[in-house]
């Protein structure tokens, strides 16, 4: 092996010597527990409406019904050892955005309620809701413009 | 038991694979990139509300139900959807109100699960 | 004391290492050196109720089993050299502030246990001190509390991440004694190279970790085989396997006698701790409780102890900054 002198070399070397992801394992699990967790959605939803209520609202039950649960499981110290099987599998479903409220809120707990839980609640999530309602603010602008 | 007879399976199945796929998607992105989960997360939120924007991602929720409307693209797609049809009933003050007035539901019980959790869980490690 | 070569600097009446001391978490209690540690905890709070309390009391402890196992009265202790990962080195300062010893904070990230006995060998070297005490400390919750993400987070861990050692390392040093004795330090230069990923610290680390290795080697004109073992902090496994084929490339055979104390502590099969250990804490529990034991029982007699440090913050990974690393080596023989 030749000496590495420029950091572009070392890149591409240390690139070479670090292990990769399992990437077909991991992608396998987080189908099924994606899938699993969408699954569950879905019944209740189709619960939902078997008791008569509209789409919306159904739509609206099953957030808050996956929410609730995500809160718990991360609670009870379970939705971490999921995360870590499932990868985007619990992440990308609504339980991943309940994950990342919940999880700095029980960890600043000994910052206290208003800064610590109340203050460091979103510092994962913040993100997201920035994201999301300017995009959907942004759109609603564009959709007053075209249609005046 | 008339609502397990009502249960359409290839709905679920359809709703299945599409949820699964969505999250290997979300998979590929965390393994072949170095990005933070944040950083996804934010990804498929403002994608799907482009893809609502777009009137695209509605055919997905037709075809896939809670498999489209559960991962965050869903989420993402009801915030646009909430703004586009509150802007209809009241213009430019609805591209404000209606996004997060669809989505409501899901902030306020993520919020106040969290608060709740974080009154009666104490954190622990991870024992991987 | 004299500076010998470019930037190593050869003691004239060598310190010896009195006595050390180590506290480790439940994860390191059930590795592979469990039986060579102090006292192994039952779990991570240790009756306290954050985690930085925890990692308090964690150094607290250990600085005084260290100086009830040296017998060396707390008075007749002169200065203390400390330092950790949290903000502005907390755990030092607060498991330390009824220790009433004159305290010097130390920051050189993971590799500041190290950096103590340089400082602390420095200043017996010099006269000005009889018995110094130095102390590191980390904490796996605090630590992934400051630099990464919560506790509770469903996130998967890379492969070639690094599991910070909960626990606390410390040694008593003195102007007299028979040994094991610091004859060398290698204080070691910032290098970066240019790595981002917070994810993988020992590739980060390993340029800081070749140059001091090869400086030492320079200055003082010693070859690899002239030392028993050569041991590093927290390269992990990556790190080491770097640090070893780099080395070979600049004319330095280590593979025979290189150990890594982020290697060591952990199971990495049944573990999954990943690329190994890292903090603090890595190197001060592996040589208080392992290595010294050895050098006192004379099952080794020449070691090179060199401890490993990234320089980075959550502010700075988050601006996209590279990650500097520095290492910091001491020459230990009987």
């Amino acid at each position: 092996m030749n000496p590495i002198e420029t950091k572009q070399q070392y890149s591409d070397y240390v690139d070479k010597k670090s292990p990769n992801s399992p990437i077909l394992k991991n992608c396998f699990n987080a189908f099924w527990v994606g899938g699993l967790i969408c699954t569950i959605g879905q019944l209740i939803m189709d619960f939902c409406k078997y008791q008569g209520m509209d789409e919306t609202s159904s739509s609206t039950v099953v957030s808050i019904v996956l929410i609730a649960i995500s809160a718990i499981l991360t609670g009870l110290n379970i939705f971490n050892k999921i995360g870590k099987f499932a990868g985007a599998g619990s992440l990308i479903p609504i339980t991943g955005f309940a994950n990342s409220i919940v999880s700095p809120a029980i960890e600043y707990k000994s910052e206290g309620y208003v800064m610590g839980v109340g203050g460091k609640m979103f510092t994962v999530a913040g993100p997201v809701l920035v994201f999301g309602i300017s995009a959907s603010v942004i759109i609603g602008i564009i959709a007053v413009l075209f249609t005046a | 038991m008339d609502f397990i007879k009502s249960i359409d399976l290839m709905g679920l199945l359809r709703c299945f694979v599409v949820g699964g796929i969505i999250c290997i998607i979300g998979q590929i992105l965390i393994d072949k990139t170095k990005l933070t989960p944040a950083r996804i997360l934010v990804i498929f939120v403002t994608t799907g509300a482009v893809l609502g924007g777009l009137g695209i991602y509605k055919y997905l929720i037709d075809f896939a139900g809670a498999g489209a409307t559960v991962p965050l693209l869903g989420f993402g797609a009801n915030l646009a959807k909430g703004a586009l049809q509150e802007v209809q009933t009241s213009g430019l003050l609805g591209a404000f109100v209606g996004g997060v007035k669809a989505s409501a539901g899901g902030i306020a019980a993520a919020v106040f699960f969290g608060y709740l959790a974080s009154l009666i869980a104490k954190p622990k490690i991870k024992k991987q | 004391m004299k500076h010998i070569g470019k930037q190593t600097i050869q003691f004239d009446a060598p310190p010896t290492i009195l006595q050390t001391a180590s506290i480790v978490g439940p994860k390191e209690g059930q590795g592979p050196l469990a039986k060579y540690f102090d006292q192994c905890l039952e779990d991570e709070f240790w009756g306290e109720k954050t985690w930085e309390k925890a990692e308090s009391k964690i150094i607290k402890e250990t600085v005084n089993t260290v100086i009830s196992k040296s017998g060396v009265p707390s008075e007749e202790i002169d200065y203390c050299f400390a330092g950790d990962l949290l903000n502005q080195c907390i755990s030092s300062s607060f498991g330390l502030r009824e220790l009433n010893i004159p305290f010097f904070g130390v920051f050189g990230a993971c590799s500041t246990f190290v950096e103590s006995l340089c400082l602390g060998s420095i200043l017996l070297d010099g006269h000005a001190a009889k018995n110094v005490l130095c102390a590191t400390s980390s904490h796996f919750c605090s630590a992934e509390k400051q630099f990464r993400f919560p506790l509770e987070l469903g996130n998967q861990r890379p492969p070639t991440s690094q599991w910070t050692v909960t626990g606390s390392g410390a040694a008593v040093l003195s102007s007299s004694g028979t040994g094991p004795y610091i004859t060398m330090a290698t204080p070691g230069k910032i290098v970066d190279m240019g790595i981002k990923d917070a994810n993988n610290m020992g590739a980060a680390m390993a340029p800081a970790a070749l140059d001091t290795l090869i400086t030492h080697f320079q200055d003082t004109g010693r070859k690899p085989s002239y030392y028993d073992l050569i041991i590093s902090g927290d390269l992990g496994y990556i790190g080491k396997e770097i640090l070893t084929e780099l080395s070979e490339t600049k004319g330095y055979n280590i593979k025979s006698n290189y150990e890594d104390c982020g290697v060591l502590i952990f199971d990495k099969e049944n573990q999954d701790t990943h690329s190994g250990g890292s903090g603090c804490a890595c190197i001060g529990t592996t040589f208080s409780g392992y290595f010294f034991k050895q050098l006192k029982e004379r099952k080794i007699n020449k070691i090179l102890l060199m401890a490993t440090g990234a320089l980075t913050n959550a502010t700075t990974s988050q601006q996209g900054e590279s990650i500097p690393g520095i290492a910091h080596a001491i020459a230990i023989e009987n």
